[in-house]
């Protein structure tokens, strides 16, 4: 498991509408506000780099000191960013596409508006059993 | 006289018009939704959605009974098993049971196991009063009053609500004589 690691879903427009802190470490105070900026900051690395491949998966796209960004687009462009420090790209990679298949079962329930925060439970420790598993 | 109908909806089932479940899923989805958009109050919506499920039941009761071919049912025990083992089947895929019946034999529980209108549903924080399947009680409510029965249908029991399944309470009110219609002036 990652010592620090930080997983967020942006919707299209740029909204974040889910976010967790999954890494083990001690939490530093400022740790959300800096995650959620280096986060913020690698959008427009993302917005570049999405249609230069066909595949989802996007790899590091960017870095910050000894923190990585990884970032995983779906189809309808919403992004899947996870900040880490841990170099296991198979694991991410598979870690993406589990949350992948449960966003897919979220936004197919017909009570949820698209581009509008997660708040099911479910879904949130669903992603922190999967982050426990592949990080 | 015995019903000389199936006692089960597999055979009707298997030979009747269907369409994609995550279609029908969805649709339904979609009707909810739109529901809860504009109506902007869940007590509202659940009792739009018995109206619209009553509705189809009353149109719905005489598909079932020229596809089905059942006959007369003795009492309302056999109609429930009908309802459950037939009608559900025919109509949703889906099998349900009957329970807990009273004394009188005129309040029983259908169960259902499976329901088709609830995959990828899970209500959020807003809707916590919603009965999402209204619609199906609606229905059962509606095609028994066609066949002169007047009845009350409620949910008690609702996975979407952490319940273990799908329960739906009919209670028999009173059968209603058939009468002709017209008066003889009009």
């Amino acid at each position: 498991m990652a010592n620090t690691a930080c997983f967020m879903i942006v919707a299209r427009n740029d909204i974040p509408i889910y976010e967790a802190e999954v890494g083990s470490a001690a939490k530093r105070e400022d740790a959300a506000q800096l995650h959620q900026f280096i986060l913020h900051a690698a959008l427009d690395v993302v917005q570049d780099l999405a249609w230069t491949t066909s595949a989802m998966f996007l790899k590091s796209v960017d870095r910050f000191n000894d923190l990585v960004v990884s970032v995983y687009v779906t189809a309808g462009h919403t992004r899947l960013m996870l900040l880490h420090d841990s170099r296991n790209e198979d694991g991410i990679k598979s870690f993406f596409q589990e949350v992948h298949e449960l966003y897919i079962k979220i936004l197919l329930n017909p009570l949820y508006l698209p581009g509008s925060r997660i708040t099911s439970t479910h879904f949130d420790t669903k992603v922190r059993a999967l982050a426990r598993k592949y990080l | 006289m015995a019903p000389v109908g199936p006692r089960s909806g597999d055979a009707i089932f298997s030979s009747i018009d269907r369409v994609n479940a995550e279609l029908f899923t969805l649709t339904y989805g979609a009707i909810v939704r739109q529901l809860l958009t504009d109506l902007e109050d869940v007590d509202e919506v659940n009792k739009q959605l018995d109206q619209m499920g009553y509705n189809i039941g009353i149109r719905l009761i005489d598909e079932f009974l020229a596809k089905s071919g059942v006959s007369r049912c003795v009492d309302f025990k056999e109609t429930a098993e009908m309802i459950a083992k037939v009608g559900f089947k025919m109509f949703l895929g889906v099998t349900a049971s009957v329970s807990s019946w009273d004394a009188d034999g005129t309040c029983c529980s259908i169960i259902l196991e499976d329901n088709p209108l609830v995959d990828f549903v899970e209500l959020p924080d807003t809707c916590q009063g919603l009965y999402y399947c209204n619609v199906l009680s609606g229905v059962i409510r509606g095609a028994l009053e066609m066949v002169s029965m007047k009845t009350e249908v409620t949910w008690t029991r609702d996975a979407l609500r952490g319940d273990d399944a799908y329960e739906l309470q009919v209670k028999l009110l009173k059968q209603v004589a058939e009468e002709y219609p017209y008066k003889d002036d009009e």
